[in-house]
């Protein structure tokens, strides 16, 4: 089997994926796995989504060549894919309005979401709010404490926010916290997962809903260049616009693919949260990939500036990539996503969200390593708005 | 016959439900939950479901979340969990499952995990998120080892699959009386009996009913239905309200004493 052709009828990505749940909850995926594969191949719930798409997420959105930031690093050419540009500033809405669209087919009525950096939750939020439907998003205290905005934007939008104390308060634990609120109310409930993690069918059908930033990136960088990128980046949490960006171009043997975690204060300090540079597989929330975890298998909680990479788990098709040498995955700390982040509101007047930062940052280092012809190609998930305060915290701190 | 149906056989010549006692081993640490998993045993529990202590068991409650927790604090791991179950199988032949989620069986490896419970005295695993679908990973490892995999079913679960299940069950089936992560509230005991029916039309084992049970009360109206029932959560409570007090293991000597007057019918 192709690696493009992945997950097989189990939902397994070669030794990834599956459905590590609950009984209680196997119904319902089974269900989900049955409406999402009817999904795949109606034509009416293909065009309502690129309908959408188009009218309300505002999609396309533009690739621009950042030319000041490449003469800045003064090598190869830097191209942001504009996801901050959608509909509530990332790329998380092309999801959910895709789940909410196929909850609305299914004839469910309430949906639930988790989420860190509140990114998902507002787009959830925001597509429960289209769809009329009733929503509760799961977020860890810190994360509330953290992304104040957009948690009034997710109250405004008519959702209920319901604050996760255990763990450490991060997405791991909203994560948590929501799998336990569906066990309970799974037969009325559709459950939005927000990356590619999580049980069959999600890895594969958020993953199907993001490839979108692929397809128009290969189509736009084919009319600007007239030749595919060298290397495409983005960050990785869960990773799903690293998956929605890469999937398209998996048969592409000469681009390359390469996914950015986030190394938090440092990989050797061990507050990260670099699941795939520094876990081991295992299984945590229904699916097995790589994980943070002790020698005993108790998951570690991950660390980063960024509320959205905080996460010890990560996508099974990113396993499956990493394992068969497809892409390769690299991380970026705290201060040098912050210094991206500065680096390229200056330089281009975008402020990126520190999540996207990661990204930016390695690109930007590659890309003064790289000649002037070659061609890198960045994820700009997200727009930085909802981070202001910890931006100005953490330049506080550092006495900028 | 394995240690586990053979403990039902011997229950029904008695007419006797069976009182399955679950705690996390470790909580509040490794000595005090031996202590308290005797007083369980002098209480006249029938099977002990042993907890493997895990960072994030999203099948459960917040009573058994902080039980979970205040065991990985006092330092358990899986490899002490064997140890315990050593200690225990010192002192009762009753059968004992550990329970507990996939990750750190599937860290510890398959193969040696069946081996190194069989040598520590464990009859069988229930594992909460490693459904039917995915199972033969670890079970394929166990080839002619005398250790059961025990199965659950859900409310949600529909009869075709239900069948399924029971197919590839062996020692007992676990009942979930409820959807709901374990400690709900609410349990309906009259509605149990029209769950288990169907269950028990397409199964010769033991079914234990679990979830929300924590009163003598709860035990008869199950124990009526059913061949077992599992108290978890209203243990953890009672040892969490009494972490600083030395009576708690005359208390759970007299809860369990209390519980299992209630499955004699």
């Amino acid at each position: 089997m192709n690696i493009q052709d992945m997950p097989d009828a189990r939902g397994h990505y070669g030794a990834f994926g599956g459905r590590y749940i609950a009984e209680t909850l196997m119904p319902a995926i089974l269900e989900l796995t049955q409406a999402y594969n009817e999904a795949k191949v109606s034509q009416e719930f293909q065009d309502g989504l690129a309908k959408l798409f188009t009218n309300y997420v505002g999609r396309p959105t533009p690739l621009f060549f950042a030319q000041r930031l490449t003469e800045k690093m003064g090598g190869a050419k830097i191209y942001l894919k504009r996801e901050d540009l959608a509909h509530t500033g990332a790329h998380k809405i092309n999801n959910t309005m895709g789940q909410a669209l196929l909850a609305h087919h299914m004839g469910k009525t309430k949906v639930i979401a988790e989420t860190g950096a509140g990114q998902h939750g507002v787009a959830t939020a925001t597509a429960a709010a289209f769809f009329g439907m009733e929503c509760k998003v799961f977020m860890g205290v810190e994360d509330i404490a953290r992304q104040a905005p957009n948690v009034k934007r997710m109250e405004l939008l008519g959702a209920e926010v319901m604050p996760v104390t255990s763990g450490t308060g991060t997405l791991k634990d909203a994560m948590n916290e929501a799998m336990r609120f569906w066990v309970g109310a799974v037969e009325d409930t559709f459950y939005v997962i927000g990356s590619v993690a999580g049980p069959h069918p999600y890895p594969e059908m958020v993953r199907d809903f993001q490839r979108v930033i692929g397809d128009e990136a290969r189509r736009q960088i084919m009319e600007a260049e007239g030749r595919l990128p060298d290397t495409l980046v983005a960050c990785v949490g869960g990773g799903s616009n690293a998956m929605g960006l890469f999937y398209p171009f998996v048969g592409d043997k000469g681009v390359e693919l390469v996914g950015v975690e986030a190394a938090g204060t440092g990989i050797a300090t061990g507050k990260h949260s670099a699941s795939l540079g520094a876990g081991e597989v295992g299984v945590l929330h229904g699916s097995k990939s790589y994980v943070l975890q002790t020698p005993d298998g108790q998951i570690q909680e991950a660390h980063s500036v960024s509320a959205g990479l905080d996460y010890p788990g990560v996508g099974p098709e990113h396993a499956l990539l990493k394992e068969e040498g497809r892409a390769r995955y690299v991380s970026i700390e705290d201060d040098q996503a912050l210094n991206a982040f500065h680096t390229l509101s200056r330089a281009e007047g975008i402020l990126p969200a520190l999540e996207s930062s990661h990204a930016v940052a390695w690109a930007m280092e590659e890309a003064a390593r790289r000649p002037k012809e070659d061609i890198i190609l960045v994820n700009l998930s997200g727009r930085g708005d909802k981070d202001l305060e910890t931006v100005l915290k953490y330049m506080a701190q550092k006495g900028a | 016959m394995s240690c586990i149906k053979n403990g039902f056989e011997t229950l029904k010549g008695k007419n006797e439900k069976a009182l399955v006692g679950f705690v996390t081993a470790g909580d509040p640490d490794f000595d005090r939950s031996v202590e308290i998993v005797r007083a369980m045993c002098d209480g006249g529990m029938d099977v002990l479901e042993l907890g493997i202590p895990f960072s994030d068991p999203t099948a459960d409650g917040p009573v058994i979340q902080r039980s979970s927790q205040r065991a990985l604090k006092s330092g358990m791991s899986l490899v002490r969990v064997l140890e315990m179950v050593k200690i225990v199988r010192g002192f009762t032949s009753i059968p004992i499952v550990l329970f507990g989620y996939y990750n750190p069986i599937f860290r510890y490896g398959g193969k040696a995990f069946c081996q190194d419970s069989l040598a520590a005295g464990t009859d069988g695993v229930l594992i909460v998120d490693l459904p039917p679908e995915e199972s033969a990973e670890l079970t394929s490892q166990w080839e002619g080892a005398d250790f059961d995999f025990i199965r659950l079913v859900a409310p949600t679960t529909g009869p075709d699959r239900m069948k399924q299940i029971a197919d590839e069950a062996s020692g007992f089936i676990y009942l979930v009386s409820m959807t709901g992560v374990t400690g709900s509230q609410g349990l309906d005991s009259s509605k149990v009996g029209a769950v288990i029916a169907p269950l028990k039309a397409v199964t010769d084992l033991p079914v234990c009913v679990g979830f929300g049970i924590s009163t003598p009360d709860h035990v008869k109206a199950v124990a009526m239905v059913s061949d077992g029932v599992v108290v978890g959560s209203a243990f953890e409570r009672l040892i969490e309200e009494n972490l600083e007090n030395p009576g708690l293991c005359g208390m759970v000597r007299e809860y369990t004493q209390s519980l299992k007057d209630a499955t004699k019918i």
